[in-house]
């Protein structure tokens, strides 16, 4: 904050830097690794794990600064992945020309397309609905809610109870969305290419990876400047920013429907690579597991929030495989675990401790006083005011 | 309403029939520095909260600058020029300090204006000069969670002020500190109220004696008398319900 | 006309009971210490199972016939024990922090879920291995310095969980089925009602049979209701309880034990959520998934009711077990609904629109009443 534009500058190129040479080894060098050791299979996973990880941002912008906790947001992923998967629906094979009605419609007996998919025959409408479509019904809810200045739980609850109501409306539509069964995706196609084709899904790998950058830099914008700050004043305390004259219901607003939004395309990223989307995405479980990804690496850390979600995933991968029945201990255990003794998750622990244990390893053991007197701004203060009077003299 | 600056007549609230203020009417001018005493329960914070716009009146109303603000949210009330620093320190314990004066500074609160600021040239040499004045230059970097209770209280005074508002409402800012910090907060407030209107509510009489012009004693819920420090010490109705016990 | 009518009105407050039963524990709780417990759900369905294990014991003995009102005190007292275990463990380091609260007891729950599925011999051996072998090592590891103890619990949780994954393993292999077998496992379990519930109370002048289960559960909940009131209200802790509710701090001040108030909340909140779990078990089939079916319904409950508010919850859990129970069953026969479903090409009659729709009923609700049935009012000290 102390320092000069241009450092400001040159310190975000930097990060700029680092982010896309991270995103062009993960395109490249990550997957060349993992099939070189046979291990093909997980590449398809990361690809999964990193659209998860842009649901995390959300999950991070509105509860790692802002404090707010959603447990819906499960309904925002399905959203997102509905929209995609409904315009995938409709897509011609090759050879075929024109839209196709979807198979379990013709199955249904139903022989004119519903209104409610007309839409989702374009792709320019299919794009912007992904994220639109849940900003919206997050927009709308949270407009009701937080103007009511209904806080805390309450609106946790609210939210889960809004996942559950979908939830069950989704599962109710067996004539329009194919109710409980879901919509598969991996048997349609785009562009002519089958969508579960090593292509496909190599396109879609590379998509993830680059929203995922993007939505890294878009959220790295929003929570570095004044908004930023804003948010984390509304998370210590929401009446003095009210009596300071800023309107936090906006705010909160603005940022639940971002959230949703980044939740919405990641719903989108995830339906195609894993091939199917049912109203299980709508599940309580996931909604709070979504949180977890974010605790785990770190609250208020956008790098924690996409770290978090892949090392958990990975976790969950791996456990099951070795110990399917153990997951959900472990999973519990991580719930207890990162609010009792790692509150700030992996990054926040190796933020305190790494720099400590570093100079243990380096330097000499000394004894050290609290507060260090290096770094009392008290001190530098007063030295800084003396020196100043003697170059005065 | 001709020229007052706080207009406030028959103001009544009650809560569940217990009437926190009661039928107070009160004003204020332009200018004028005023500090607030009385007894616990005399409805003092109460009194704040319905100025500011987070306790609707039952009753009465509250004028400011001509506008009636009955039908105004806190926000807007703030926007308006009312800024209130509370009881107990109330800043953002995990901004900065320069980042706590900031948001107060900003006087584009609109959710596009924050999103795409302005460049303020102003604003960093404005902050730096309040923060000399609260004397908390040598710590603007650190997160005002590490401040001590009496820097907190200098830190909120000074939000207060760089937010800039016509009227500032300061809620006992004496309350916890030292007898040096005490006067150092004096000394800002008569510097202050030089370009400012202020209404102050305080407990301890040392601070006011220093510092005010004009006295309003409440008493459950309503005005009990009001005049210079020296008149409101000298009624018989204020020593028997407030001064008195202090002289127990 | 007048059939359908009782019967609406029977079986809405026979839902509406099951609600306020399975809500008035988390109703407590919430009251008094702000904490929302997404293990309550799982409290039910400890006491669930309970009911399925007494059941089994007192099978083919005299008492058989009885069996639910043991059943009934088993649950409680299993439920309360787990609950000030919860309370003392876990939740009484997280107060101030609702938000935390509401994610470790979520924690909890997954754990309670799937232990009821593999819960074996051989995997109670090996968790308590695990445990003894952990709270053994943290102490022997007091000495190291503070800044290496993270690592170091981490690591000693890894060897102690290896160890007993080992011994229990071996065992399994020992002795086999006896070992192994789940208790209960991942299907479901049936509860059946004992021979003095099942039927109905026919009355001359309706058409309608009153299920002696559902009155039963309705009896159950008012005496439940009773009692709860009776301890508020009229017991030496029930005046601790109520104080600590309105004012934490001063009630510490006047030498109240709010942490011992605190933890017999809890327990008591969690065995009223046992007493529930015995009483939806008589509904249908208990598995792992029972307390998620209950919890959503009961939190609305809490938020529409208002916090610390007995009659609140009362109302809230009569309207919407009502309101849901009418909807589900006779929207699909209006006409105005039946024409709008058409036009829109969304059944908005069907059972699952009930949900729906009263969820949208609550959020207008809570357009004109943020703070519930019966908000707290006054003066506070933050907002």
């Amino acid at each position: 904050m102390n320092t000069t534009p241009r450092r400001n500058r040159s310190r975000l190129l930097i990060e700029t830097l680092i982010v896309v040479a991270i995103a062009i080894a993960m395109m490249t060098v990550v997957p060349g690794l993992l099939n070189a050791v046979g291990q093909s299979f997980r590449v398809g996973l990361l690809g999964r794990f990193m659209a998860l990880a842009i649901a995390a941002l959300g999950i991070d912008l509105i509860w790692g600064y802002t404090g707010i906790l959603s447990l819906g947001h499960g309904l925002f992923f399905a959203l997102g992945g509905y929209a995609f998967s409904m315009f995938l629906q409709l897509q011609p094979p090759p050879g075929a020309t024109g839209l196709q009605l979807p198979d379990f419609l013709v199955l249904y007996g139903v022989t004119d397309l519903p209104w409610l998919w007309k839409p989702f025959e374009s792709l320019p409408f299919t794009t912007i609905a992904i994220v639109l479509l849940p900003t919206i019904v997050a927009a709308i809810l949270g407009y009701l809610v937080f103007r009511n200045r209904i806080r805390g739980v309450y609106f946790s609850i609210l939210t889960q109870a809004a996942l559950i109501v979908f939830f069950n409306f989704f599962n109710g539509q067996q004539k329009l969305i194919n109710g409980t069964n879901g919509l598969k995706t991996d048997t349609t196609y785009l562009f002519g290419q089958v969508m579960s084709s090593p292509t496909m899904q190599a396109n879609f790998y590379y998509l993830t990876i680059v929203l995922l950058a993007l939505a890294y830099g878009f959220c790295r914008w929003l929570t570095s400047g004044r908004f930023g700050q804003l948010l984390i004043a509304i998370r210590d305390d929401e009446p003095r920013v009210r009596f300071t004259g800023y309107d936090p219901t906006v705010f909160k607003v603005l940022v639940f429907a971002v959230s949703a939004g980044l939740a919405g395309i990641a719903g989108a990223l995830y339906t195609v690579q894993s091939g199917i989307i049912t109203p299980k995405a709508m599940d309580i479980a996931f909604s709070i597991e979504m949180v977890i990804w974010v605790a785990v690496g770190g609250r208020g850390t956008l790098v924690g929030a996409v770290l978090g979600t892949l090392i958990v995933n990975f976790a969950r991968s791996l456990l099951s495989e070795q110990y399917p029945a153990f997951w959900l201990f472990f999973q519990g255990a991580l719930f207890l675990a990162v609010v009792t003794v790692l509150p700030d998750g992996f990054v926040g622990w190796f933020k305190t401790n790494i720099p400590e244990l570093v100079r243990q390893l380096t330097s000499k053991t000394k004894i050290s006083t609290y507060p260090s007197l290096e770094n009392n701004p008290d001190l530098d203060y007063e030295r800084q005011v003396v020196s100043d009077r003697k170059s005065d003299r | 309403m001709s020229g007052k600056l706080l207009a406030i007549e028959n103001l009544t609230v009650s809560f569940d029939g217990f009437k926190a203020l009661n039928n107070l009417t009160f004003s204020m001018d332009p200018g004028e520095l005023r500090v607030i005493i009385g007894p616990n329960g005399a409805g003092k914070t109460t009194f704040l909260d319905t100025i500011t716009g987070k306790t609707k009146p039952t009753q009465g109303t509250v004028h400011f600058k001509g506008q009636n603000l009955a039908k105004f949210k806190e926000h807007t009330i703030a926007k308006m020029g009312i800024g209130r620093k509370f009881q107990t320190p109330r800043v953002y314990l995990n901004l900065s300090v320069r980042e706590n004066m900031g948001l107060a500074y900003n006087q584009q609160k609109s959710l596009l204006k924050t999103l795409f600021p302005k460049s303020n040239g102003g604003e960093k040499d404005d902050i730096a000069q309040l923060l000399e004045i609260v004397g908390l230059l040598g710590k603007a970097n650190s997160p005002a969670s590490l401040l001590a209770h009496g820097e907190k209280q200098r830190l909120e005074i000074g939000m207060l002020v760089a937010q800039s508002p016509d009227l500032l409402l300061v809620d006992e800012p004496v309350a916890g500190l030292t007898d040096e910090e005490t006067e150092k907060v004096g000394n800002l407030l008569i510097q202050l109220a030089k370009k400012h209107s202020i209404l102050v509510i305080e407990h301890d009489m040392e601070f006011v004696r220093q510092i005010a012009q004009k006295v309003t004693v409440l008493h459950e819920g309503s005005v009990l008398c009001e005049g210079t420090m020296d008149e409101v010490q000298s009624d018989r109705r204020v020593i028997d319900v407030y001064l008195g016990n202090q002289e127990d | 006309m007048w059939s359908a009518l009782v019967d609406g009105l029977f079986s809405g407050v026979s839902i509406g009971s099951v609600l306020l039963l399975s809500a008035l524990g988390l109703a407590i709780v919430f009251g008094l210490m702000g904490v929302i417990n997404m293990a309550h759900g799982e409290l039910m369905m400890l006491g669930a199972y309970t009911t399925v294990l007494v059941q089994g014991t007192l099978k083919g003995t005299p008492l058989f016939d009885s069996y639910i009102l043991f059943a009934l005190i088993a649950s409680f007292i299993v439920t309360a024990l787990f609950g000030l275990l919860l309370e003392r463990t876990v939740i009484r380091y997280l107060y101030g922090r609702p938000l935390e609260t509401l994610l470790a007891t979520w924690g909890v729950s997954l754990m309670l879920q799937q232990f009821v599925r593999s819960v074996s011999w051989e995997f109670i051996i090996g968790t308590t291995i695990a445990i003894a072998l952990f709270m053994g090592g943290t102490i022997g590891i007091k000495r190291i310095p503070a800044k290496f103890r993270d690592v170091s619990t981490a690591g000693i949780g890894l060897v102690a969980g290896t160890i007993a994954l080992q011994i229990s393993n071996a065992l399994g292999n020992m002795y086999g089925l006896f070992m192994t077998k789940p208790w209960f496992g991942a299907q479901n379990q049936d509860v059946t009602a004992p021979q003095w519930l099942r039927g109905g109370l026919k009355l001359g002048f309706v058409d309608v049979q009153f299920s002696y289960v559902r009155i039963f559960i309705i009896v159950l909940t008012v005496i439940c209701l009773a009692a709860v009131y009776f301890f508020l209200n009229r017991t030496q802790w029930g005046l601790r309880i109520r104080a600590v509710t309105q004012n934490r701090s001063m009630s510490s001040c006047l030498g109240i034990p709010t942490d011992r108030v605190d933890a017999l909340t809890f327990a008591v909140g969690s065995g009223l959520a046992g007493i529930a779990g015995c009483a939806v078990s008589l509904l249908g089939s208990v598995g792992p998934n029972t307390g998620q079916n209950y919890i959503i319904d009961t939190f609305m409950v809490v938020v529409v009711g208002g916090v610390g508010n007995l009659v609140g919850s009362i109302v809230a859990a009569l309207v919407i077990g009502m309101s849901s129970y009418l909807y589900g069953t006779f929207a699909g026969q209006i006409p105005v609904i039946q024409d709008l479903s058409k036009a829109i090409g969304i059944d908005l009659g069907a059972q699952t629109m009930a949900k729906v729709v009263v969820f949208a009923l609550i959020v207008v609700f809570l357009q004109f009443k943020p703070g519930g049935l019966f908000p707290q009012k006054g003066r506070t000290v933050d907002a």
